[in-house]
């Protein structure tokens, strides 16, 4: 009843990938919203802050977990923990 | 294996047909409508048709999916596919506050207002990091099991049962009060009425068939919201700048709000209306200093008045004189009462705020506060969001991990759809009232600004405070909801579209009012009844507690909100910062970290709801009236400048601390508990 290796590999892989996408996730929302003063030239009319907090963040959040989403299913594949059927 | 994936497809596709047919069949009954308001059908009855055609069409969904089957009534037999579950979260989780009330606060408040557009939609990035597979994995039936499960006795399965109550009714209660609003603006009925009319539509559908036919439901409404938001933005973004992409071209209507701010401010009318505002608010504030003083003095001068003008034989002056003393507070109550209004006038003597300005205060010591603020309210709204066991409990719902996976993506998307053109409706608005109102004449106004000051003058007032005859900014009060309800009449679109926003408002209320509803009676029936007290019940029973228990929770909540309690926003936001605190670090824990234990969980949800709770009822001043009988002006004691509205940020660490400190002391979970927790880690875990 022991985790193989592999196991624990893929649960590192996960760990690893959670965290980045976390970081990206922290770096979008509250460093932006920390220099948001500082970051307010103009892009495409709006102050780069304004956009960011209106579009932009929502964009990478989007992004984030369908990149997960595919991340991991690959992962699944790869390590053989893929479920069998849908 | 390859039979079971090829009846998914097929039902997937199937269902993409039926909605299809389902849009297709919605926009001809308005296009219909629009045809029989032109050949000169009544407002009113656009707006029975509506009601009643909605809400018959719900819970003629909620009739053909009836069922008594746990799973389905559970979870909808775990077959929702990917996108359309997707579609369902989205309407679950935006509710009237979304619909209607967002676009309004980023009007009224410009970048601040986005700490919700970022809160509401960066949480489904945790949920999707954090949650969503490893629950699916799990596969049970509410949140509370999944605790039960993993902790290990009935305590945490009880704190868990307490705090999605807690949550889940504070949250019911605002979204029953907006289906009220809705409907009474929507047909004209009292109130009262309105409240139970939308329940009625909620309870066929949730009582007969479960999350099945809620989940249906809600499908069915989310078109009908993301139709009713997008079609006024759309073409009020085509009369203002000829494209019909708003998200993308507001940008440089933003830039026209802002020189027109600046212009604003400067403008030597505009300073006198506010140079009026701010004497009205000294001389009350002066007032209120000495109140027997000012009383009696008050009345002195009236009298003196009405005495001189009678003398002089002056009708004019009598009749002022005689009316100011008629409109004179009686009492000191009274008194009290109608200065501190005329006190808050100082609020409309204050310059334009940059709408597109982050932080925007008077000094660097008050922009550190309202960042500090800003960013404790995003972390409270997107780890609430990741708590919130209504949504969380939807992904129980998917056929598999991977389309666990799949589903937040597709929620996220569907959500971000309304959330990234509320933004961009708040800008068109302001651009309207900048531009088109402010300068015109009081006796040449845009039809819509007097509908609305008839509608409702706490929506909408202009009252000519100079006296010149022409609308300055600062003359316009003008309340967040507006935003959302007047566009198709600013937009000079017919009033079908009107009909169409308050259905689509109806829709987004009724939707997340079904989810709460089947969260509260599950957490009763399926947790409280079945795993803790009568653990032999028959499925039948459980299904049928559920539903009665549904009934009960819908009337006690309708009666509260009946009451209008006084702070609708804040108990939104108080559902958010309850369960950040009280669910996420031990579902996060319970899932990443084998070694908490039942005991630090309990403690840990128990502490985090409990400092929460206690930050809320010290600080928030409606809260602190009711408990403590500390009267509202008495300034709070904040903690380090943190408003209660963002109360989780002091109990989201305090369950993680907690929770680590006590597992290190207790003994640890036992091997078939830390094998629970792998099983969860992998989709489809073949040991070794």
């Amino acid at each position: 009843m022991q985790l193989t290796q592999k196991h624990q590999e893929y649960w590192n892989r996960n760990l690893k990938i959670t965290a980045i996408l976390l970081g990206l996730w922290f770096v979008v929302t509250f460093v932006v919203a920390w220099f948001a003063r500082e970051l307010s030239f103009s892009f495409f009319g709006w102050p780069f802050s304004f956009y960011m907090g209106a579009q932009g963040a929502l964009i990478v959040y989007v992004w984030i977990i369908w990149y997960y989403a595919r991340y991991m299913n690959n992962l699944d594949n790869e390590y053989g923990v893929e479920e069998g059927e849908e | 294996m390859f039979g079971q994936d090829k009846s998914i497809k097929s039902f997937t596709s199937q269902l993409a047909k039926v909605y299809g047919f389902y849009t297709g069949g919605f926009l001809t009954v308005v296009i219909l409508l629009a045809i029989a308001e032109q050949m000169g059908l009544s407002r009113a009855w656009i707006g029975y048709i509506f009601l009643i055609l909605t809400v018959a069409l719900y819970a003629g969904i909620g009739i053909m999916s009836r069922t008594n089957d746990a799973d389905e009534y559970y979870v909808a037999g775990r077959r929702v596919p990917a996108v359309f579950n997707g579609m369902a979260t989205g309407a679950d989780w935006m509710s009237a506050a979304s619909f209607i009330g967002m676009a309004g606060t980023l009007y009224l408040t410009g970048y601040s207002g986005l700490a919700f557009i970022m809160g509401w939609t960066g949480g489904y990035c945790l949920v999707a990091l954090f949650l969503a597979p490893y629950l699916r994995k799990f596969g049970a039936f509410t949140i509370p099991d999944f605790l039960g499960a993993r902790y290990g006795g009935h305590a945490p399965r009880f704190v868990g049962i307490v705090i999605a109550i807690l949550c889940s009714f504070t949250y019911v209660v605002a979204q029953i009060y907006g289906v009220g609003l809705i409907t009474t603006r929507l047909s004209g009925v009292d109130f009262t009425l309105g409240i139970f009319v939308g329940l009625g539509g909620i309870l066929v559908c949730s009582f007969l068939g479960g999350m099945r036919a809620v989940t249906w439901t809600q499908v069915a409404q989310y078109i009908i919201l993301i139709i009713a938001y997008m079609t006024p933005v759309v073409w009020l973004s085509v009369k203002q700048t000829g494209i019909p992409l708003p998200q993308i071209v507001y940008g440089f209507q933003l830039q026209k709000v802002s020189e027109l701010e600046v212009k604003l401010n400067a403008d030597p009318k505009e300073l006198e209306v506010r140079g009026i505002f701010k004497q009205r608010a000294d001389d009350a504030k002066a007032k209120l200093a000495d109140l027997p003083k000012a009383m009696t003095e008050g009345k002195a001068k009236l009298e003196a008045d009405l005495a001189a003008a009678r003398a002089a034989n002056d009708a004019a002056a009598t009749k002022k004189a005689e009316d100011g003393l008629a409109k004179f507070p009686k009492d000191e109550t009274a008194a009290k009462a109608a200065w501190a209004k005329e006190a808050a006038l100082a609020a409309r003597a204050a310059p334009i705020a940059a709408h597109g300005e982050a932080f925007a205060a008077k000094d660097e010591a008050a922009r550190n506060i309202a960042k500090k603020n800003f960013l404790a309210l995003i972390l409270c709204l997107m780890v609430g969001t990741a708590a919130l066991p209504h949504i969380l409990m939807r992904y129980y719902t998917t056929p598999s991990v991977r389309a666990a996976r799949a589903s937040v993506t597709w929620s996220l998307f569907f959500i971000f759809l309304l959330y990234f053109t509320a933004p961009a409706l708040a800008v068109l608005v302001k651009y309207v009232v900048y531009h088109d109102v402010v300068g015109t004449a009081f006796s040449a106004l845009p039809a819509w600004v007097a509908n609305w000051q008839a509608v409702d003058p706490s929506l909408l007032s202009l009252s000519d405070i100079n006296g010149d005859g022409i609308v300055q900014r600062a003359e316009i009060a003008i309340g967040g909801d507006i935003v959302v309800l007047a566009t198709p009449e600013i937009a000079g679109l017919p009033y079908v579209i009107s009909g169409l926003v308050a259905a689509g408002g109806l829709a987004a209320a009724l939707s997340t009012a079904d989810g709460l509803l089947l969260t509260i009676a599950n957490a009763l029936s399926h947790d409280l009844y079945y795993k803790m007290i009568d653990p032999n019940a028959p499925v039948g029973r459980r299904v049928m507690l559920s539903k009665t228990l549904l009934l009960v929770v819908a009337v006690l909540a309708a009666l509260v909100a009946a009451q209008k309690p006084a702070d609708i926003l804040f108990l939104v936001s108080a559902a958010f910062s309850l369960a950040a605190a009280g669910f996420f670090p031990a579902l996060t824990l319970g899932i990443f970290w084998k070694r908490a234990t039942g005991i630090a969980a309990t403690l840990g949800m128990a502490a985090g709801v409990a400092i929460t709770f206690y930050y809320m009822a010290t600080t928030q001043p409606w809260l602190r009236e009711m408990f403590f009988g500390i009267p509202r002006a008495v300034p709070a004691d904040l903690w380090w400048d943190i408003n209660p509205i963002s109360a989780g940020i002091f109990g989201i660490p305090l369950g993680f601390i907690v929770i680590i400190a006590v597992s290190m002391v207790t003994k640890a979970p036992s091997v078939e508990i830390q094998h629970l927790v792998e099983d969860v880690r992998y989709p489809n875990l073949k040991r070794a």
